[in-house]
């Protein structure tokens, strides 16, 4: 879970006081078996050019042909992000040369997208947050250009020609880089719940074009805009924003104006560079596509899609905090990834709630942090923590000996029953048991129990630890703590 | 069989059918008869030999179920041919070969059809007279130093000297009609969306049609039989009940209403055009139709609103002919450089005029002022067909405003070459079958065709209609074959 402030980002420089304003554009890959106006597998890694069909590359009279299932992803997506969905879009080319663009124009969606206006709720500390999304649009990718593979020519690889994005463009709605960072997190925890995008930056499945302009403090009209092209990570939309922020502040207070102009983010230097000015923006001679007719889509096709929403993360935060009785807090981080979700689910099935939420969001996210490995592939399967933790819940082991059961069952996924017996971790729970161990703790502390007699309380605790350590850490803790009170009390 | 390249498809068919020919014996006197006609220049590539290979194996295991039984076909050179290269008649394709098949060629093969070649035309079927052509000029058998008409000349050359029975040509704003009205030959542009685009070479895509160029209209109606059908490779293609045009052909138009508009009454069209459309008139008259004045009050705007449509689809059609992944490829310094100099190079005049037009007309601040208003003037050239469609069955007009002229004569001259579509290129914007049949000649002894026009889906009807003209008229195709 991110920590986020509730402070406003805000830049101050002399008197004056700024506020960011930001708008992204995010290009995520839909999941789909193949391209979007072509059967050429998307798999993601193959050997260049092994994917490439004669479509993709553009040969005289291939023509495009719609892939179904990529408008369903779209669709769904569009539900998800409470959209209205548009029943007639149309495809545009989009006009301009590159190497790795084929057909000299990207297949895109201009004047009429497939999904319209929707939001995405974002939880801040003070509260919720509704960010507008303008439009989310389906277009096909462009191949890849590499150019440090020869010094004198450049490759290109189609593989990624074709492959269906969605375009999601949210509306100037945020304000600062912790909130474009939970923007995005919602975004793809949505996107993964509906299985639309897999939402893998590392592989480019998700990457963002970032609006940023800046305004004085209580102005309402919005200042000059730059926008910086394809930031393929959170930490570096977040770096590229205050770099750029700062930047357009630092210019109006020299008194100089900020050109609208398209930049990129360099890494290295952590600075945004003029890539080209709006004087030299390509001129796309967008028209609608005469080898596509306009995309209608039935009622009964987007009545079919809705029946098989899932249960999204805002919907199921709520059930786990009405049902559940779980603070937003911790509804927040168990929802928030579809496979947590899954997973605290299965446990809860079979075990406590309280208890289940705390295993998985201490002990297993240390574990799973500490190992980087995703809930998918915990050492421990749900099955066995609940296991685990009906163990604790009937008195079998106590939470301290949980503890150790945990860590064997990180390295082996045994099963926690067998370890508990195998090991002879059973609680000691036979009041008659423990009352000679606590006697015996007693007799061997007379001076002690003068003191804790007299006055010092504090040395209740030292008589549990002793007790603890004569039990070999089996001791019930409840029961040990009721015979003591009663002995030394008595 | 001495005059095998004399007969008509159907009589090939028949005789071939009946076993009085042999399918070698036909590929071979066309194969003869073509080599015999270099001068023509009607083909780009030949595909001679591999086509007699593919007639001995039909005739060792003939198949005469088949609509097209071992039957050599000479095709544009527009439609990509597995195996077998496709230049467009540009420099910039003149090295490509498919790997693939249009999905028109391959309906022709799968009738058992045979590829015997590949014909000339103009440059990304760009021009109305065949000499935009990388590969030259292409000579009307009519006379010599005539072009043959554009894009499909060398298709319409080859059918009227007889070097192949039938052929496929395509047609964007008449490039089927126009060549054929020249030449003295039957041509049929079908309705957009009955033949499949899949692997043609695109020119303006919601316009581009593949359709028959025959020596009568019974062939035109065969080969559109095999050519037309549904196919999902192409979106724009539509499904809809096909007929079999062929059987379905009849003389009897007996109360079909025909419309004659006014508006295709052109300033300056010649005497003689109009003689012949009168002479038709009197044609279908007596063939028992029944003839209604109509109007087409839009007709006027169709070349700009053509002349707009057209290259603004092709600029970016062309976009994909860079030399990056195929054809041609001036090195250049850099990608700007390569680019630069292989569209330079690569393309020639009329080309590149349109793709500068194309682009011009879409460029941002323009887009609304040519394009979005020429595709709302489209709509009303359609909606005139439409209401005009509730009077009449088919609409008759000239198919030329002129005959067949002399190569040259109109290169300089972008703009009276663009006229020459001024009756076609209507039917394309509204997406209708038209058909160009011979219907008499000129003072000069030129062909001149009449056009029928039909209600989309009806080329059952402009066929009948054609059929029966075609045998009041009883032209006959004056060729002295003057070039062997």
């Amino acid at each position: 879970m991110d920590l986020v402030s509730d402070q406003e980002f805000l830049i101050k420089r002399n008197n004056n006081t700024y506020e960011v304003v930001i708008g992204l554009e995010v290009h995520a890959q839909v999941i789909s078996n193949s391209k979007l106006f072509s059967t050429s597998s998307t798999k993601f890694g193959a050997e260049p050019n092994t994917q490439v069909s004669l479509v993709d590359a553009a040969f005289p009279g291939m023509l495009p042909v719609i892939n179904e299932f990529c408008v369903k992803q779209a669709i769904k997506t569009g539900i998800g992000l409470k959209a209205k969905i548009n029943k007639k879009s149309v495809f545009d080319r989009k006009n301009y040369f590159y190497a790795d663009l084929p057909q000299g124009y990207q297949i895109s969606q201009y004047k009429y997208p497939i999904v319209g206006e929707g939001n995405v709720i974002l939880d801040m500390p003070s509260g919720q947050k509704e960010i507008g999304i303008e439009r989310l649009h389906l277009e096909q990718d462009a191949g890849k250009s590499i150019h440090d593979i020869d010094p004198n020519n450049t490759f290109v690889d189609l593989n990624r020609s074709g492959v269906a994005l969605m375009e999601i463009v949210s509306k100037p709605d945020l304000r600062s880089p912790d909130e474009v960072n939970l923007y995005i997190k919602k975004l793809r925890s949505i996107m993964r719940y509906l299985g639309t995008c897999d939402g893998n930056m590392q592989e480019g499945s998700l990457r963002a074009d970032v609006n940023v302009s800046v305004r004085k403090k209580g102005e309402t009209n919005f200042g000059t805009r730059c926008e910086i092209k394809n930031v393929n990570s959170i930490k570096f939309m977040q770096m590229a924003i205050i770099y750029e922020a700062n930047r357009q502040v630092d210019l109006i207070e020299d008194g100089k104006s900020i050109d609208q102009e398209t930049r990129l983010f360099d890494t290295k230097k952590n600075e945004t560079r003029s890539m080209r000015s709006k004087e030299d923006a390509h001129d796309y001679r967008y028209f609608p596509d005469p080898d596509l007719l306009p995309l209608e889509i039935s009622d009964k096709f987007i009545q079919d899609i809705q029946t098989d929403i899932p249960e999204l993360p805002d919907e199921k935060k709520k059930r786990f905090i009405d049902k559940f009785k779980l603070s937003p807090y911790e509804a927040n981080i168990l929802v928030s990834d579809i496979e947590t979700s899954k997973y605290f689910e299965a446990v809860i099935k079979e075990a406590d709630v309280k208890l289940a939420t705390n295993w998985i969001t201490g002990e297993l996210f240390a574990v799973l942090n500490d190992k980087n490995l995703e809930i998918s592939d915990s050492p421990i399967s749900a099955n066995n923590l609940a296991k685990l933790i009906n163990l604790i819940k009937d008195g079998t082991i106590s939470g301290k000996i949980a503890k150790t059961v945990f860590e064997q069952m990180v390295d082996t996924n045994e099963n926690p029953q067998k370890i508990v017996q195998e090991r002879g971790l059973q609680q000691q729970s036979d009041p008659k048991a423990l009352e000679e161990l606590i006697d015996k703790v007693i007799e061997n502390n007379a001076d002690k129990v003068s003191q804790y007699k007299s006055g010092k309380d504090k040395l209740f605790g030292f008589f549990v630890g002793q007790v603890m350590k004569e039990s070999k850490g089996k001791g019930n803790p409840q029961l040990i703590n009721k015979i003591l009170k009663e002995k030394l009390n008595g | 069989m001495s005059n095998i390249t004399n007969q008509t498809l159907s009589e090939l068919i028949k005789n071939i059918k009946s076993k009085k020919i042999s399918s070698t014996e036909v590929t071979k006197a066309f194969v003869e008869r073509s080599e015999k006609s270099k001068k023509l220049n009607a083909y780009i590539t030949d595909n001679f030999s591999s086509a007699i290979k593919k007639a001995k194996n039909f005739d060792e295991k003939p198949n005469f179920e088949l609509k097209l039984p071992g039957i050599p076909i000479a095709v544009k050179d527009l439609f990509c041919t597995n195996g077998v290269k496709t230049t467009a008649g540009s420099k910039i394709l003149n090295n490509f070969i498919p790997s693939y098949e249009s999905t028109v060629t391959q309906n022709i093969l799968d009738q058992g059809g045979i590829l015997m070649g590949k014909l000339n035309c103009d440059e990304f079927a760009m021009g109305s007279s065949n000499e935009t052509s990388f590969f030259g000029n292409v000579q009307n058998p009519i006379k010599e130093n005539l072009v043959p008409g554009g894009s499909s000349g060398g298709s319409s050359s080859a059918v009227a000297a007889n070097l192949t029975p039938v052929t496929i040509g395509t047609d964007t704003g008449g490039s089927i009609r126009q060549p054929a009205s020249f030449t003295g030959t039957v041509g049929l542009k079908p309705t957009y969306g009955s033949c499949s685009r899949y692997g043609i070479v695109a020119f303006a895509s919601s316009l581009d049609q593949a359709g028959p160029i025959s020596k009568n209209v019974k062939d035109a109606s065969i080969l559109l039989e095999v050519i037309s059908s549904f196919d999902k490779k192409d979106s724009t293609s539509i499904e809809f009940k096909r007929n079999q045009y062929s059987e379905e052909l009849t003389n009897n138009i007996k109360g079909k209403k025909i419309g004659i508009p006014k508006e295709y009454r052109v300033e300056g069209m010649p005497q003689e055009i109009e003689d012949l459309w009168r002479k038709g008139i009197e044609y279908v008259k007596e063939c028992g139709a029944e003839i209604i004045d109509i109007s087409l009050p839009h007709t006027n705007y169709a070349l700009p609103t053509y002349y707009i449509v057209a290259p603004a689809e092709a600029s970016s059609n062309l976009a994909r002919y860079d030399g990056v992944k195929y054809g041609f490829r001036s090195p250049g310094e850099n990608l700007i450089d390569m680019y630069e100099k292989t569209r330079s190079e690569g393309f020639g005049e009329e080309v590149k005029r349109r793709i500068m037009i194309g682009t011009y007309v879409l460029s941002s601040g323009y887009y609304d002022a040519y394009y979005l208003k020429a595709q709302k003037v489209r709509q009303l050239i359609k909606k005139d067909f439409d209401e005009a469609y509730t009077k009449v069955d088919a609409i008759l007009t000239p198919s030329t405003p002129s005959s067949a002229f002399k190569i040259g004569e109109k290169t300089n001259d972008p703009v009276s070459m663009y006229l020459n579509d001024i009756f076609t290129v209507p039917v394309n914007l509204a997406g209708l079958p038209g058909i160009s049949i011979p219907a008499g000649t000129d003072q000069k002894g030129y062909p001149l065709g009449l056009q029928i026009i039909g209600k989309p889906f009806d080329e059952q009807t402009i066929l009948n209609i054609a059929y029966s003209m075609e045998e009041k008229i009883g032209f006959k195709n004056q060729i002295t074959d003057w070039w062997i």
